[in-house]
């Protein structure tokens, strides 16, 4: 047993720490920020620890017979339940399609879990369901099992859906996001913050002169495009595309944070090559938010060899989800873990990984 | 955007900041009053742009830095009450009080909701009127108007239910404390343009006439700031003390008058606590006598308490811009926005979170 210098002891004496971090959960465990990714490293991975759930993807992977299975479950809470250019509904089938989707799966079915709230409108959950319906039908996929819950009134907000979707990856896909090299381009298939600014515009009852519409969409056949663009081009050693994820939730800087962990490289992106529309800039302005942490839910983050860039770009330009598509990065290996970005003043700072949800500021 | 991207133009910066080396023959101390602009100057890298003798530092202007460790413990207390709705400003959620934040009291029950608008919580106290509202008004000039108009607004509607925890404070004051501090470095002071629009800057002459230093009323764009270093650096080296507007597309000489007269008739200055910088007196705003029935101070008996910083946080005097966040032996280690040892780490508009945010890479090489 070791003997502590006075000094060592003072030096823990001062060293106070003002709140007990981890007795409650709170609001920003769910942000998809730094809380949530210290829930899932003290609470869920000690307990489930296998080797599919460690690689953190947002969809796992199995093999089942020599077939390579994608799963993936994802719960929707979102509120209001009907906003600009969606609904829970249609949501509920895009998130967990698209999870799949970044693990290069060909989606194939869906669970549906309804949890529903007394006194809720059976005519707004004969429009929530008809949009599930719809959506799926678009994403050819099917919904072949399900399950109801009714809580008492007051014990849930109105209604919560969790969706669970199976798909099948095709040989020679083989994504993850500890692939990110030294020298990759990151590329984002289009604008960003328009799913985020939607819900809380619809929420606030904010106006703007043109309605900002929500970005949800299903994108596996963009994701199609890619894996076409890819199959061609032959690298030595790894496949050319690296890694997909769709930056919901956190937005495009906690994904590429995530990412940059995973590969312990560093990820610097130019802030002038990032899309985002004309409203969704001025909603931000507006209310102290950067775009860089609002959620999309029809985007994707393609990191790809440099020598396959050019070719996956032009691919997710073609497809009519794909047009706003840009090149808005470069990954290296100074400071690994970390995001940075290029300012058009010449300078740098850090795209960092928020605690918990962005919270509106003050003047 | 209009009347945005022009400010935020990196040629035309550029161009500036090649007009301040020019212009600089000495090393000179600036000061940022506000924190909206120190993240500015952090974001987009302004300081690398000046030449190394002019050195920015970063003054008192974060409103949720500057609010007494005793006013977030006493919401705390208000919001864990079971009749009330305690309605604040987002930023101030996860500002630690002693021994919790807002949002662990929400955790544990307490009915805590976020406004963009104090008349947001005046429209919450209507729509409940078996429930006691408490909005949590805080800031400086910029914030007092419509904290004014929600109380008075309630007053004229006979509204019982609603009330304000005040914690107001005022830059004039805080600049002449650290004018007469002893310790000072500061020798020229960009004002906060937002507290400017509201109050104009003539309020800012009695200063520069007082300590012969000169103060330009800036905005907060790069280009906005840049600007306003040059004309300071113009005033110091011609060894002039002028007071200047660089802000002119929103604040006037007089400012906005309505906004001050609503002001006036529902708050009156009084002395104020500073957190990390101690009483400043005729520093702060409290609600008149006439308004006593929308003072939570009053109507809720919080008692008066008193509580201690974390000995380690050297906020105080990162706020009179006597130290950088960065001379913490506790930045980026003991003290970061998950674990904040003090408020400059979590507001947006703290300095410590700026330099945490944006910076910390520069810091580590």
């Amino acid at each position: 047993m070791s003997t502590k210098t006075d000094a060592e002891i003072k030096f823990e004496l001062s060293c106070p720490t003002p709140l007990p971090a981890k007795d409650t959960i709170l609001l920003g465990h769910g942000s998809g920020g730094k809380l949530s990714a210290e829930l899932i490293r003290d609470i869920f991975l000690p307990a489930f620890q296998n080797p599919v759930l460690a690689r953190l993807d947002d969809q796992a992977i199995v093999n089942v017979n020599g077939q390579r299975l994608a799963i993936t479950t994802d719960s929707f809470v979102v509120k209001p339940l009907f906003f600009p250019g969606g609904n829970i509904g249609s949501l509920a089938v895009h998130g967990t399609v698209n999870d799949l989707a970044m693990g290069g799966a060909t989606p194939l079915f869906l669970s549906a879990a309804f949890i529903i709230e007394e006194g809720f409108s059976m005519d707004e959950l004969r429009r929530v369901v008809s949009s599930l319906r719809q959506a799926a039908a678009e994403a050819g996929v099917q919904v072949v099992t399900g399950d109801t819950k009714v809580v008492e009134k007051g014990k849930g907000d109105g209604l919560f859906i969790n969706t669970t979707g199976i798909g099948l990856v095709p040989e020679g896909v083989d994504l993850s996001a500890d692939r990110a090299r030294p020298g990759d381009k990151v590329i984002l298939s289009g604008s960003i913050g328009d799913h985020g600014i939607a819900i809380l515009a619809q929420r606030e009852g904010l106006e703007f002169e043109t309605q900002i519409q929500s970005d949800s969409a299903a994108l596996h056949t963009l994701v199609a495009e890619i894996l076409g663009a890819t199959s061609n081009i032959t690298l030595t050693a790894t496949p050319a595309l690296r890694c997909m994820r769709d930056p919901t939730r956190g937005g495009v800087s906690s994904t590429l944070n995530e990412i940059a962990e995973r590969s312990r490289v560093g990820i610097e992106l130019v802030e002038s090559s990032l899309p985002i529309h004309e409203e969704v800039r001025g909603a931000c302005e507006l209310l102290g938010l950067d775009p860089l942490y609002v959620a999309n839910e029809g985007k994707l983050i393609a990191i790809v060899a440099p020598e396959a860039a050019d070719a996956v770009l032009q691919a997710i330009r073609h497809h009519p989800l794909g047009a706003e598509a840009q090149i808005i990065g470069t990954v290296h290996k100074e400071n690994p873990g970390l995001v940075t970005m290029r300012t058009p003043f010449g300078t740098t700072r850090i795209v960092d990984m928020l605690a918990g949800d962005q919270l509106p500021r003050i003047c | 955007m209009k009347y945005l991207d022009e400010y935020r133009d990196h040629r035309i910066a550029r161009a500036l900041a090649a007009e301040i080396v020019q212009s600089t023959t000495r090393p000179w101390v600036l000061m940022e009053i506000c924190g909206g602009q120190t993240h500015t100057i952090m974001r987009y890298g302004i300081d690398e742009l000046l030449p190394r003798g002019i050195e920015l530092v970063h003054g008192p202007g974060c409103p949720v830095c500057v609010t007494p460790l005793e006013t977030v413990d006493k919401a705390i207390a208000l919001a864990l009450h079971p009749e009330v709705i305690l309605v604040s400003y987002g930023d101030m959620l996860r500002v630690p009080g002693s021994h919790s934040d807002l949002f662990r009291a929400k955790a544990q029950g307490a009915d805590v909701r976020i406004a963009y608008s104090p008349t947001e919580a005046v429209k919450i106290a209507r729509s409940n009127p078996d429930r006691k509202v408490v909005f949590l008004a805080i800031g400086f000039e910029t914030t007092a108007p419509a904290n004014a108009m929600a109380a008075w607004q309630a007053k004229r509607e006979g509204l019982t239910n609603f009330s304000l925890l005040v914690s107001h404070v005022l830059v004039p004051p805080a600049i002449r404390a650290l004018m007469v501090s002893g310790n000072n470095r500061v020798q020229g002071f960009i004002a906060p343009g937002h507290v400017c629009t509201v109050m104009g800057c003539k309020e800012y002459e009695s200063l520069v006439r007082d300590f012969r230093v000169p103060i330009v009323v800036g905005g907060f764009e790069p280009v906005d700031i840049l600007e306003a270093v040059l004309m300071l650096i113009r005033q110091l080296e011609a060894g002039e003390a002028r007071m200047e507007n660089q802000y002119v597309r929103s604040v006037s000489y007089q400012g906005n008058v309505p906004a001050q007269q609503i002001m006036t008739e529902v708050f009156e200055v009084a002395d104020q606590k500073w957190r990390g910088i101690g009483s400043i007196p005729q520093s702060g705003l409290r609600l008149r006598e006439e308004y006593a029935a929308y003072d939570a101070d009053r109507i809720f008996d919080l008692g008066e308490m008193t509580v201690d910083e974390p000995a380690e946080c050297i906020s105080a005097q990162v706020l009179q811009g006597l130290k950088k966040p960065t001379d913490c032996p506790a930045f980026g280690m003991r003290c970061t926005p998950e674990n904040p040892l003090g408020a400059p780490m979590v507001s947006t508009e703290g300095a410590c979170a700026a330099y945490y945010h944006y910076r910390r890479h520069a810091v580590a090489k």
